[in-house]
């Protein structure tokens, strides 16, 4: 090892150490059979696991969050294509603040955002309701689909759907058969961020989901119980599996998509 | 080719807000014609050819292909089809995917229409491609699938928007020569749109020189070369020597011009051309080959004679260029001025040096005047 880098390299070190170190905790407390968490490790167990499943509140919360975070990446997502290829493809008066507006809320602070939508709700005589948080993570998601999907648009050759025009497809057809096709990948991405950004959220979920539960309010109610934390380490260890699980699938697709059309596997997460 | 029009533009102008791209063009392309549009960038001719695609709409005139208005007509519907500068070659297809992309709609059976796309291959030379990844193929490739792509449609009009640009020198040559070819085989009327006057004067039976959303000049190769309309055209096609010129008088069409350098000479009609609008006064022109520079004690049988010493040799192997200060037009307005002259090569004849006094031979029927 060269000397001078020595600095640099216990840097990095720790500071993956501190990055992940928390994450493998979870796991480790998660099949402890102690109920503090605390070192050293009692005994291997799964009891956790099974209580997890067994909490009907959890399930509920979780169910709760899937839904939302399925509904509001499809819709982030849909609304993030039309946006994309507008911004990407035409010119139209006012297109700078248009869009400026749309990717405002990925740098809004989100308390601002749920507040506000929280008073116009209320005002309304809305009542709220998974609906209501669907709504929220709806327009937060937005920009980061917005950014994805732009990426995957402007890369687009635009005479790749004259040419299909050109040779007898409908308007539709092409962008069917040669845009949608080619922009999957972004559009996958544009899914599993969106996915992602909704399933962990916190505050929106906390102002307007009414007195559903989902996954990140029911967790921040249950860490007052000392007893309920095993089971939170639980769950979280499942929520880590499946995000790597998510993450990985992702990638696979945008690395396919990629070969697929000859590009090289430049960006992206891994 | 035929006389019948396939194309006709009749004052076609396009703006696009304030910007006036296209100016009145009024334009025939005859039926089996390889025709250009030549000119520099953002003179008009791609967003011309566009609307000839359908992809834009024109703000005035009137677009006709085969006797047929297409101003309803949306570019999915047009009897043509374009190969663009970007091949826009589907990269998710196979190359037979790509080629029978325009088949979709076609109600033939699938082995009638595998039969059409195998066809067209092999009239673009990449028969055996059909099964290969589309993007896995070269430039020159890309380019035969474009046009593969086009020409199974049997369209009227053969668009093609500067195809060769992207390829390097030997292959565009090559594909020069196989377009031509091509043309000629299946008879469809081409239109190219191309920036480089070598391209347009290869390829085509007739070329229309644009700038700033005008036809300039439209005319054959040849006489688009040798009598170019304005001084514009002759600057951008090829080289060509210019030298002051004063009109001593006119009569029966014949205008009579003392030319710095050259004497006096008397020109038809047909050799007066029109001068840009920032000249000072007339200008003579005249191409490099015209001229012969003689070697010592050689004879000639051209009419004219004029005595020159030689500034520069540029030697390019089957060229030698020499720039010359003529006797009499070495130093115009305080400038040295010198005209350039290119020779072949040919065995037997010596390349001269620089500093040598030697002769020109040429005749007035080579001059230009632009007034």
């Amino acid at each position: 090892m060269n000397r001078q880098g020595w600095g640099l390299q216990a840097y990095a070190i720790f500071y993956l150490l501190f990055l992940y170190a928390p994450i493998i905790l979870l796991p480790l407390f998660a099949f402890n059979s102690g109920t503090i968490i605390a070192f050293p490790l009692q005994g291997i167990t799964t009891d956790w696991f099974a209580q997890m499943w067994a909490d009907a509140t959890l399930r509920r919360a979780l169910t709760n969050s899937l839904m939302i975070a399925v509904s509001a990446s499809i819709l982030s997502t849909c609304f993030g294509i039309f946006a994309a290829r507008a911004s990407t493809r035409f010119g139209f008066p006012g297109k700078g603040g248009i869009m400026a507006f749309i990717m405002l809320p990925m740098v809004l602070p989100e308390i601002i955002v749920a507040m506000s939508l929280l008073v116009v709700l209320l005002g309304m005589g809305v009542q709220l309701s998974l609906l209501t948080v669907i709504a929220g993570h709806t327009l937060i998601c937005m920009p980061y689909a917005i950014a994805v999907l732009s990426t995957a648009f402007s890369s687009l050759d635009r005479s790749l759907e004259e040419a299909a025009y050109d040779l007898g497809e409908t308007k539709w057809g092409a962008f069917r058969l040669v845009t949608l096709p080619l922009v999957m990948p972004g559009i996958i991405s544009a899914l599993l961020i969106s996915f992602t950004i909704s399933l962990d959220e916190f505050i929106i979920a906390f102002f307007l989901a009414g007195n559903e539960p989902t996954l990140p309010t029911y967790i921040f109610s249950q860490l007052r119980f000392p007893r309920a934390i095993p089971v939170i380490m639980a769950l979280g260890t499942v929520l880590v599996v499946l995000s790597i699980v998510l993450l990985a699938l992702g990638e696979y697709f945008r690395r396919r998509g990629n070969a697929r059309i000859g590009g090289k596997p430049t960006g992206g997460l891994l | 080719m035929t006389d019948k029009p396939m194309i006709q533009c009749h004052g076609v102008h396009k703006y696009y807000g304030d910007y006036h791209a296209l100016r009145g063009i009024d334009l025939t392309i005859r039926s089996g014609e390889f025709f250009s549009l030549l000119g520099p960038s953002g003179c008009g001719k791609t967003t011309l050819l566009r609307t000839i695609a359908g992809f834009e709409d024109i703000s005035d005139g009137a677009i006709l292909i085969d006797q047929k208005r297409m101003d309803e007509v949306p570019a999915n519907k047009r009897p043509t089809n374009m190969v663009f500068q970007s091949y826009a070659i589907f990269p998710h297809l196979t190359v037979a995917e790509n080629v029978a992309f325009g088949l979709r709609r076609d109600p033939r059976g699938k082995a009638e229409k595998a039969a059409a796309v195998d066809e067209a291959l092999a009239m673009v030379g990449l028969a055996g491609y059909g099964a290969r990844s589309a993007h896995a193929l070269s430039g020159g490739q890309r380019q035969r699938v474009a046009l593969a792509r086009a020409l199974i449609l049997k369209p009227k009009v053969l668009l093609l928007d500067e195809p060769l640009s992207a390829l390097d020198r030997k292959m565009r040559e090559q594909m020069q020569v196989e377009l031509i070819k091509l043309q000629r085989q299946v008879g469809i009327t081409f239109v190219l749109v191309t920036h480089d006057q070598e391209e347009a004067l290869v390829m085509s039976d007739r070329i229309a020189v644009m700038f700033e959303g005008e036809i300039a000049q439209l005319d054959g190769p040849e006489a688009l070369y040798a009598r170019p309309a304005t001084r514009r055209v002759a600057d951008f096609i090829g080289v060509m020597n210019f030298l002051p010129a004063q009109v001593i008088s006119e009569a029966g069409g014949i205008v009579t011009a003392e030319v710095a350098g050259l004497g006096r000479v008397d020109l038809p009609a047909t050799q007066i051309s029109r001068a840009n609008p920032e000249d000072e006064g007339p200008m003579v022109g005249f191409r490099p080959e015209t001229m012969t520079l003689l070697g010592p004690g050689a004879t000639h049988s051209q009419p004219r004679e004029t005595n020159a010493t030689i500034d520069e040799v540029v030697y390019y192997g089957d060229m030698t260029y020499y720039d010359l200060r003529l006797d009499g037009a070495a130093r115009l307005d305080g400038k040295a001025r010198t005209v350039r002259i290119s020779m072949r090569n040919v065995f037997g004849r010596d390349v001269q040096e620089v500093g040598t006094r030697t002769r020109l031979a040429w005749s007035p029927g080579s001059l230009v005047l632009f007034r």
